[in-house]
C-alpha cells in the first residue's frame, strides 16, 4: 500500500470522512464500557473512598494530553523536511482537542484534589508541568490564528511545536527538580502501586476510548480544514456540486 | 574583472505562484543568459514582486522550478546566496547609520572588500559624496535609492554578484539618477551579468533586453 | 560548468559572518541608547516595585529577592526580543541578510551575540545592586550574576527564535510572550534555584552545571531555529 497516496488533502479527505463514524462509535462504547468498569464494578479504595474514581478520567486526559503533543512534533517533523500540507492540518486538528485533554486533566486533578489532600491547587511537579503543557498549546494556537497567510502559519507553527518538544523533556526535568529542592510544597501523587486489575484494565479502556474521540474528533476538524484550504480546487469544487 | 561568458544561465519552468485563493501568475517559461536583461512589466498588484522574490529564493512557489547555473534555486542554497543580488521596494537603510556606513554594511554582506577611497568614489558618482556622513533618516527617497546604486557599481568588481534581480529601481530617481542607473546595469551586462528587474517606466538600456508583460488573472 | 565567480571564500568565513551582524547591530544599538537605558529602567523599577507591594519586612525580602530578580529580569529581556529583528524586517534588510554571502544562521548568531551584550550583560552587572536593596549579600550576589551571566544567552536565544516567528503579525509583541515565556521557564528554575542554593548554603554547582548545558544546546541549536523561523516569515 503506498501511504504517501493518504498525504494528498484531495485522498485523504474521504477516506477521513469514512473513517470518523468508526472512531466515534469506537469511542463511545469504550467509554461506556470504561466508565461502567470504574464507576461501579472497580472496588471502592479503602483510604480516598469513592473520589478516587475520578481517576478514570483524570489520568487517560493526562496521558493523551502528552501524547497529542508529541504527535504533534512528529507532524512537525513530516511538515517541515517534506513539505507536507496534510501534516500542518493535522497539526491545526489535533491541537484544540490536545489543550481539551490538558484542561480536563488539570481541572479533574484539582476536584481530586480537594478532598484528597485538602486543596484545589499544589505546585506538585506534575501539575505544574501540565500547566505549562497548556500554556505551549495556548502559544501554538495563538500563532497559528495569528498568521493569515496559512502557508507561513503552517510552518512557523511546526517550527514552534518543534522547539517546543526539545524543550518538554527540560521542562518536566526542571520541574521535577524544582520540586524536590521544594520539599515543603510537594505532596505524594502516587496511586499506589498495588492497583487491582479492574482498575488498571477501565483505565486502559478509558484511554482507548480518549485516543478514539480524538481521532474522530481531528478528523473531522481537518476535513474542515481541508475544505476551507483547498477550496479553489477542482475535487473541492465537485464536491460541492455533488451535495447542492 | 569581467565574468564568464557562460556566467548566468537562469532556466523557469512552469512557475505558478497564488497567494491566498488568489493566482498570480501560472505555468511561467523564460530563461535568461550572460549579458541579457528581462523588463518584467505589467500593473500594480500583478505579481512582479512576488516574481522577484520566488526568483530570489526568498519566496517558494506553488508549482514548476527555478534552475539558476545549473542548480534549483532554493532557500538558503549557497548558489544563490552567491549569485543574486536583490534590492527590493525597501531600502534596507538604517535610519541610525550614516550613507557610508550603511553603504559599507550592505557591501559586508556581500563579501565584496571594497577600500574605503573606492565607497567614497562611488559615493561621488551617485552625487552622494557630500551626504556620505549624513545620517541615512535626512536623506530623500531618491538619495536612498542612489545608496543602492552605489552599491551597484562597486558590485560590478571583485566580488561580482552575477545574477541582479531589482524591484522598480528607478523609482524617486530623478532624470539624472535613472540615466545613472541604465548606465550601471548596462556595465553589469557588457561584464557578463544578467539582470531581471521590475519596473512600469522606460529604461531605455543598451544591451539585449527582454519584456516579459505580466497579465491581471481573473 | 566553468567557475561562476571568484568565490570570496576567504572572506565568507563563518567567523566573519558572525563579526559583521555583530558589529552592524552593536553600532545600532550604541547609537540609539535609549533603548538600551529603557530596558535597564524598566528592570530597575519592576524588581523596585515589590517591595512596596510585600512590605519591607527584610526577611522575606530576602526570601523572595532571587525569584523577583530573575522573573523581572526575563520580563526585561523578553521586553527587547523585537529589536532583533523587527526594524530589519520592516525596512528590508532582513531580506538582505537572508541573501548574504553569508548563511543566515551565522548572521543569527551574530545577532543574538550583540542582543545579549546589549541587554543579558548590562542586566547582570546591574542585578547586584537591586539584591543588595532586597538584603542579600557576597555570595549570593555572586551566584545571581553567574546564574544571570549563563542563563540570558539562552533567553536571547529562545527569544530570537519567538521573535522571528511573530514578524509582521498583528499583536506580535503578546503574542511573542506567549510562546517564549512557557520555554523560559527551566532557564527560570535553575537561575533562581541557584541563587536559593547559595542562600541555603548547598552546593549551587548543579544549577549553574544545567545552565551551562542548556546554554551549549543552544548555541548549536539556536541560530539554524531563529534562520529557520526568519525564513518562515519572509516568505
Amino acid at each position: 500500500m503506498n501511504l504517501f497516496k493518504y498525504s494528498a488533502p484531495s485522498s485523504f479527505y474521504p477516506l477521513a470522512g469514512k473513517l470518523v463514524p468508526w472512531f466515534g462509535t469506537l469511542a463511545f462504547v469504550a467509554a461506556v464500557i470504561g466508565l461502567y468498569l470504574g464507576l461501579f464494578v472497580a472496588p471502592e479504595d479503602f483510604q480516598q473512598g469513592e473520589v478516587y474514581r475520578i481517576i478514570f478520567i483524570h489520568v487517560p486526559t493526562a496521558w493523551m494530553a502528552m501524547f497529542i503533543y508529541l504527535l504533534m512534533a512528529g507532524y512537525a517533523v513530516l511538515a517541515l523536511v517534506y513539505q507536507t500540507r496534510l501534516s500542518a492540518m493535522m497539526m491545526e486538528a489535533l491541537a484544540p482537542t490536545g489543550a481539551m485533554f490538558t484542561a480536563i486533566a488539570l481541572w479533574t486533578g484539582a476536584l481530586w484534589g480537594k478532598p484528597t489532600w485538602g486543596t484545589y491547587w499544589a505546585w506538585d511537579a506534575r501539575m505544574t508541568s501540565t500547566l505549562i503543557l497548556l500554556f505551549l498549546y495556548v502559544g501554538y494556537i495563538a500563532l497559528v490564528n495569528a498568521i493569515e497567510d496559512k502557508k507561513r502559519a503552517d510552518k512557523a507553527g511546526a517550527l514552534l511545536v518543534l522547539v517546543g518538544s526539545v524543550n518538554v523533556p527540560i521542562i518536566y526535568f526542571s520541574v521535577k527538580w524544582w520540586n524536590t529542592l521544594h520539599q515543603g510544597a510537594s505532596i505524594s501523587v502516587s496511586q499506589g502501586n498495588k492497583m487491582a486489575a479492574i482498575m488498571l484494565a477501565s483505565m486502559a479502556i478509558m484511554a482507548f476510548a480518549c485516543w478514539m474521540y480524538s481521532m474522530a474528533v481531528a478528523f473531522c476538524r481537518v476535513r474542515a480544514i481541508i475544505l476551507e484550504r483547498e477550496g479553489q480546487s477542482q475535487w473541492v469544487k465537485s464536491i460541492k456540486e455533488a451535495v447542492s | 574583472m569581467a565574468l564568464a561568458a557562460d556566467a548566468v544561465t537562469l532556466e523557469v519552468k512552469g512557475l505558478g505562484l497564488a497567494r491566498g485563493s488568489r493566482c498570480l501568475f501560472a505555468d511561467l517559461d523564460f530563461s535568461l543568459v550572460s549579458g541579457h536583461a528581462l523588463i518584467l512589466r505589467g500593473p500594480n498588484g500583478v505579481g512582479k514582486t512576488s516574481l522577484l522574490r520566488v526568483l530570489a529564493g526568498l519566496t517558494i512557489a506553488d508549482s514548476g522550478s527555478v534552475v539558476l547555473q545549473a542548480a534549483r534555486v532554493r532557500a538558503f542554497a549557497p548558489h544563490v546566496r552567491d549569485n543574486v543580488l536583490y534590492i527590493g521596494h525597501a531600502n534596507a537603510l538604517k535610519d541610525d547609520l550614516t550613507v557610508q556606513e550603511n553603504l559599507a554594511d550592505q557591501l559586508a554582506l556581500d563579501a565584496n572588500d571594497v577600500t574605503l577611497a573606492d565607497q567614497f568614489d562611488a559615493l561621488d558618482a551617485v552625487h552622494l559624496g557630500d551626504r556620505r556622513d549624513m545620517l541615512a533618516r535626512r536623506l530623500s527617497q531618491g538619495q536612498k535609492r542612489r545608496v543602492g546604486l552605489a552599491r551597484l557599481r562597486l558590485n560590478c568588481g571583485l566580488a561580482h554578484k552575477s545574477m541582479w534581480l531589482l524591484d522598480e529601481p528607478t523609482n524617486a530617481l530623478d532624470e539624472q539618477g535613472s540615466a545613472l542607473f541604465v548606465e550601471t546595469v548596462n556595465r553589469h551586462l557588457s561584464m557578463g551579468g544578467a539582470a531581471v528587474i521590475a519596473s512600469h517606466l522606460p529604461l531605455g538600456l543598451s544591451e539585449p533586453v527582454a519584456e516579459l508583460q505580466m497579465q491581471e488573472r481573473a | 560548468m566553468s567557475a561562476v565567480l571568484p568565490r570570496a571564500n576567504e572572506l565568507t568565513t563563518p567567523e566573519r559572518g558572525v563579526w559583521v551582524a555583530m558589529r552592524r547591530d552593536l553600532r545600532l544599538a550604541v547609537r540609539s541608547k535609549g533603548e538600551l537605558a529603557q530596558a535597564l529602567a524598566f528592570f530597575v523599577i519592576v524588581v523596585s516595585l515589590f517591595p512596596l507591594a510585600i512590605g519591607p519586612e527584610s526577611a522575606l525580602l530576602k526570601r523572595v529577592a532571587p525569584g523577583v530578580v530573575w522573573v523581572c529580569a526575563l520580563l526585561a529581556v523578553m521586553l527587547t526580543l523585537p529589536r532583533i529583528f523587527q526594524s530589519d524586517y520592516l525596512d528590508g534588510t532582513l531580506e538582505q541578510l537572508a541573501l548574504s554571502r553569508y548563511p543566515l544562521p551565522v548572521l543569527c548568531a551574530g545577532k543574538m551575540i550583540a542582543h545579549w551584550l546589549t541587554t543579558g550583560v548590562p542586566l547582570a552587572i546591574t542585578a547586584p545592586l537591586l539584591g543588595l536593596q532586597f538584603g542579600l549579600q557576597g555570595r549570593e550576589l555572586m551566584v545571581i550574576v553567574a546564574g544571570l551571566i549563563l542563563g540570558t544567552p539562552i533567553l536571547t536565544m529562545l527569544g530570537a527564535i519567538g521573535a522571528a516567528l511573530v514578524l509582521g503579525v498583528r499583536g506580535g509583541s503578546i503574542l511573542m510572550a506567549l510562546l517564549v515565556l512557557p520555554l523560559y521557564i527551566p532557564v527560570l528554575i535553575f537561575g533562581a534555584g541557584a541563587a536559593e542554593a547559595s542562600m541555603a548554603g548547598v552546593d549551587v554547582t548543579a544549577n549553574l552545571s544545567l545552565l551551562g548545558a542548556m546554554l551549549l544546546i543552544g548555541m548549536v541549536a539556536a541560530p539554524f531555529a531563529a534562520a529557520a523561523a526568519v525564513k518562515i516569515s519572509l516568505d
